[in-house]
């Protein structure tokens, strides 16, 4: 009888690790996602993540793109190098952003991933603390479903927050 | 490193199980894990930026609030709401930016927020304010970066039985004639010379061309064009995202609306407006600048913001960053955001000759659509108002409100001068959008300005979160509504119940007298971008 009640506690022990275990898991997915959008109410508010900086960028750059299409069903096809130049972090992030935005308007272009972001800064710019130089891959727009039009990103809550091993992002676009 | 990356290293671990030390590293990894969650966890409790602080109201009367001058505001606070939409607007940050825009130098009177105001970039959406023309300054974040986006209304000759049966082929001919613009190019391409042109002369250009007629023109704002624009302070940037836009509608809330008057108020007003019977067909386009204007707002602020790295630092919000008024900065803002505003306009007049042509090829020439009017509802402008009994000139600044200006006012139509300026007030998908008339009491109350919409109360992902776009198309078929849009998807962006009621909006501007209801105009059938 004891042993019973001994293997039962032993079972319901077990199963408590096991969710423990479980919420773990899916806390640690979480840590590892790309990017999340918020709650704003007129407007488009999302972290990125990253190990570094440029990594957040990348998601930054997903998560953009995927306020206008679906962009998990964007096929790499094209690439386009770009060159970002700015005095501030948040303003190279405004102005990155708004590159990728920029090639939806103008040319179609649909970023989906970023590859080879290499940010130069110290004194050797002349005009600018920071350039960044970079790849973007992607598709043109008139095969998918483009829902939603980004009119700008804006500086509202704009965040960039930097520790060792990870970096955040925050950003709120105008749509 | 890059996700690619990492996706590979967990892929080596995976087919390396027996190594030895790699159970040891598995269980490292996983504390390492831990530590890092535990400090995003807290880090994530730390970030918290514009935490709302819940900001003493003080109930005026049924119509209006105030937020006494404190803390180093300039002027107080002053918002048009009623209980009901000052519970909404105390649910998002907007009553707090209201607030930060009353500390901006040489600001007149009061910061000023309307019933439909929401939380936006710097100042709210629903917010005017006014600055001193000389010690005062401008600031694009007051104007938005939608610049001169607007409402235009046509009134037809016909009515809702003429049009009831044939809703669906007219809204398809309309979808094909007036695309909503993303990724889709223009039906007018336009060389250098030509985009110079729009940009100097607004909508002129597009009469010039046959696009449209004289009267189109003169029952503009403005008559359609700002005479400051210059189009040499547009940058290259801006140029290449609006030349292959103009004509196009756009997303997000912008729409082209095809209804019926639903109930007159005013009679005499409305028939002034051409507006004369109920159940007469009207259109109203609701567009902006497209992409050049949002690269115009975008450059400007880059620029003010490199110019005063200080005055940034200084600032609750960088969004609220300014030129002062006399600066040469300040200059060639309002130079290039004239010219976006002039875009704008011939934006909205290429949408109306398309729609004439959709309404022409379904109901024969004899169909005629004229311009009641074309408002502006994001802009900055210079303009004399009486402030503490003196004749003041002063850069009103509105972003995402309507001015209403009251009858003999000199800036409006010669047919309008005896009812006061035509006002449009469009509601959200599906629901009511109403016609107004401006007044003397708006010249005391709020610098001439009355809403602009419903404004918003949902976040847009909630809204897909919450509603199907196709169950929401049928939905409102069923109520003789009719949508065609390029994006199912997007329409559950834009559901009705993600907006303010503008029936209480409107009421509002209807008590408090800074713009009287005219008419009531109901959907029929919308195509959006």
């Amino acid at each position: 009888m004891v042993s019973a009640k001994l293997k039962l506690k032993e079972k319901q022990n077990k199963k408590l690790n096991e969710k423990k275990k479980e919420t773990l898991n899916v806390k640690i997915k979480e840590k590892n996602k790309e990017f999340e959008f918020l709650d704003h109410t007129a407007d488009v508010k999302f972290r990125a993540y990253g190990k570094i900086f440029e990594e957040a960028l990348r998601n930054a750059a997903r998560a953009t793109i995927a306020v206008t299409t679906d962009i998990t069903k964007i096929i790499p096809k094209k690439t386009k190098k770009i060159i970002v130049e700015a005095n501030t972090k948040e303003a190279l992030l405004y102005d990155f952003l708004g590159e990728i935005i920029y090639l939806v308007d103008t040319e179609g272009f649909l970023t989906c991933d970023v590859k080879q972001i290499a940010i130069t800064s110290g004194t050797n710019t002349e005009t600018y603390k920071f350039v960044l130089r970079a790849e973007l891959i992607g598709d043109l727009a008139t095969k998918y479903d483009v829902h939603t039009y980004i009119k700008s990103v804006t500086y509202n809550d704009m965040l960039i927050v930097e520790k060792k091993n990870k970096v955040m992002i925050q950003v709120v676009h105008d749509i | 490193m890059t996700l690619k990356e990492k996706k590979t290293e967990t892929k080596i671990k995976k087919t390396e199980p027996n190594k030895e030390n790699s159970k040891h590293s598995k269980i490292e990894n996983k504390k390492q894990d831990i530590i890092e969650l535990k400090e995003i966890e807290e880090d994530s409790q730390k970030i918290k930026p514009y935490e709302r602080i819940m900001v003493e109201v003080k109930k005026l009367n049924n119509y209006s609030y105030l937020v006494d001058k404190k803390d180093g505001m300039n002027v107080p606070l002053k918002i048009f709401a009623s209980e009901k939409l000052m519970k909404k607007m105390q649910e998002d940050n907007c009553i707090q930016q209201g607030i930060n825009v009353a500390h901006l130098p040489g600001i007149k009177g009061f910061s000023i927020m309307m019933p439909d105001a929401h939380q936006g970039y710097g100042f709210s959406i629903g917010g005017v304010a006014a600055f001193d023309h000389k010690c005062g300054c401008i600031s694009p974040g007051g104007i938005g970066y939608d610049i001169n986006c607007g409402v235009r209304l046509l009134v037809t000759n016909l009515t809702k039985d003429d049009v009831k049966d044939k809703i669906k082929p007219l809204l398809e001919s309309l979808f094909k004639n007036i695309p909503p613009g993303v990724g889709e190019k223009s039906l007018f391409k336009l060389n250098e010379k030509e985009l110079n042109e729009v940009l100097k002369i607004g909508p002129r250009w597009a009469i010039n061309k046959g696009y449209g007629e004289e009267e189109d023109l003169e029952n503009c704002e403005s008559n359609g064009y700002l005479e400051d624009a210059d189009p040499n302070k547009v940058s290259q940037k801006a140029r290449g995202r609006g030349r292959s836009q103009l004509g196009t509608l756009g997303s997000g809330n912008h729409f082209l609306e095809v209804q019926f008057v639903g109930e007159i108020f005013d009679k005499k007003t409305a028939k002034t407006f051409g507006i004369t019977k109920e159940n007469q067909v009207v259109v109203l386009i609701h567009s902006g600048s497209r992409g050049l204007g949002h690269q115009v707002c975008s450059d400007y602020l880059r620029l003010m913001e490199d110019a005063e790295p200080e005055l940034v630092a200084s600032l609750i919000d960088k969004s609220l960053i300014y030129a002062p008024a006399e600066s040469k900065l300040a200059k060639d803002y309002f130079s290039a955001m004239c010219a976006a505003a002039n875009f704008a306009w011939t934006n909205r007049q290429l949408i109306t000759y398309q729609t004439r042509i959709s309404f022409k090829e379904i109901f024969g020439d004899k169909v005629k659509l004229d311009v009641v009017y074309d408002v502006a509802h994001n802009i900055a402008k210079l303009e004399e108002h009486t402030i503490e009994g003196r004749k003041e000139k002063v850069w009103v600044h509105r972003k995402g409100a309507t001015r209403a200006f009251p009858p003999n006012h000199p800036e409006i139509p010669e047919k309008y001068k005896k009812t006061g300026q035509p006002i449009f007030i469009p509601g959200s998908m599906g629901t009511s959008s109403y016609v107004l008339v401006g007044t003397e009491r708006a010249m005391l109350e709020s610098f001439g300005s009355t809403a602009h919409g419903a404004g918003r109360m949902m976040s847009r992902h909630a809204a897909i979160e919450k509603w199907n776009g196709q169950q929401l198309k049928d939905e409102l078929e069923k109520e003789k509504i009719y949508i065609r849009a390029s994006s199912i998807k997007g329409l559950s962006e834009e559901a009705p119940l993600a907006y303010k009621d503008v029936d209480e909006v409107v009421k509002v501007s209807d008590d408090a007298g800074i713009g009287k209801l005219v008419a009531k105009l109901k959907p029929m059938g919308v195509v959006k971008g």
